[in-house]
């Protein structure tokens, strides 16, 4: 089953919109509903978008398997620097040492009701970021994977 | 009134859409109507102040899911046969 060119143009449009959209949830994840798990999930979508509508001989080129397999791996050894800067500092495991500290994401918190501050709740931004990535990376290679197996057939 | 209104417009939905993808015999449709089943699923936690959970079941349910289901049926057979 070959797709047409309509769903192939209306996916190279639209995935833009998907990827900017799954980052800013993944940026915001301290202000605003989701977070990295979320924002990953709709970074994936928008790649989903791309590899369905193609066949795979044309994908590999835009999307490569050892690409993805990287962002996995840096994720999860973000999310593990993240928790163990705490340890090497003198704090407990998972600490928020950089909440209020003054440096990258270390505003303090206006008090009262606020629109609310991106520069600020320490280590859960990079968490958050470091999950996207780990999600956006594995999601996307189960689908990577799933149509690399798939013979087309006209 | 109107929020109820609309929970049961909502939850209508849900039941015909639900029923659409057990009655239809091509696959890619039933596939797409899964699709519309998690996008009204996700507007009914959204209704319910779940905003966290709507865009998990948003991106995941009627985005990755919807793509897993083409993609094995680009593998396989489009239409269901009868017995």
């Amino acid at each position: 089953m070959k797709m047409t060119k309509i769903v192939r143009s209306t996916a190279d449009i639209f995935y833009p919109f998907c990827l900017i959209f799954g980052f800013y949830v993944v940026a915001h994840g301290h202000l605003t509903p989701g977070g990295g798990f979320q924002g990953g999930a709709v970074i994936a979508t928008g790649a989903a978008l791309l590899i369905v509508a193609r066949a795979y001989e044309d994908i590999s080129q835009r999307i490569r398997k050892n690409a993805l397999k990287l962002c996995e791996s840096i994720g999860l050894f973000m999310f593990l620097a993240a928790g163990l800067s705490g340890l090497f500092l003198g704090h407990p495991f998972f600490a928020n040492w950089l909440a209020q500290a003054g440096s990258i994401f270390g505003q303090p918190v206006a008090w009262g009701p606020n629109p609310g501050d991106l520069n600020t709740a320490g280590l859960l931004p990079l968490m958050n970021i470091a999950v996207g990535i780990e999600v956006l990376g594995g999601l996307s290679i189960i689908l990577l994977y799933m149509i690399s197996g798939v013979k087309e057939k006209e | 009134m109107i929020l109820l209104a609309i929970h049961i417009l909502i939850l209508l939905g849900l039941i015909v859409s639900a029923g659409l993808a057990v009655y239809f015999k091509d696959l890619l449709s039933a596939a797409i109507a899964l699709a519309a089943f998690s996008l009204l699923l996700s507007i009914e936690f959204y209704l319910l102040q779940a905003p966290d959970v709507a865009i998990a079941e948003a991106g995941i349910g009627a985005g990755l899911t919807t793509a897993i289901f083409i993609i094995a049926i680009r593998g396989t057979k489009r239409f269901e046969e009868n017995e």
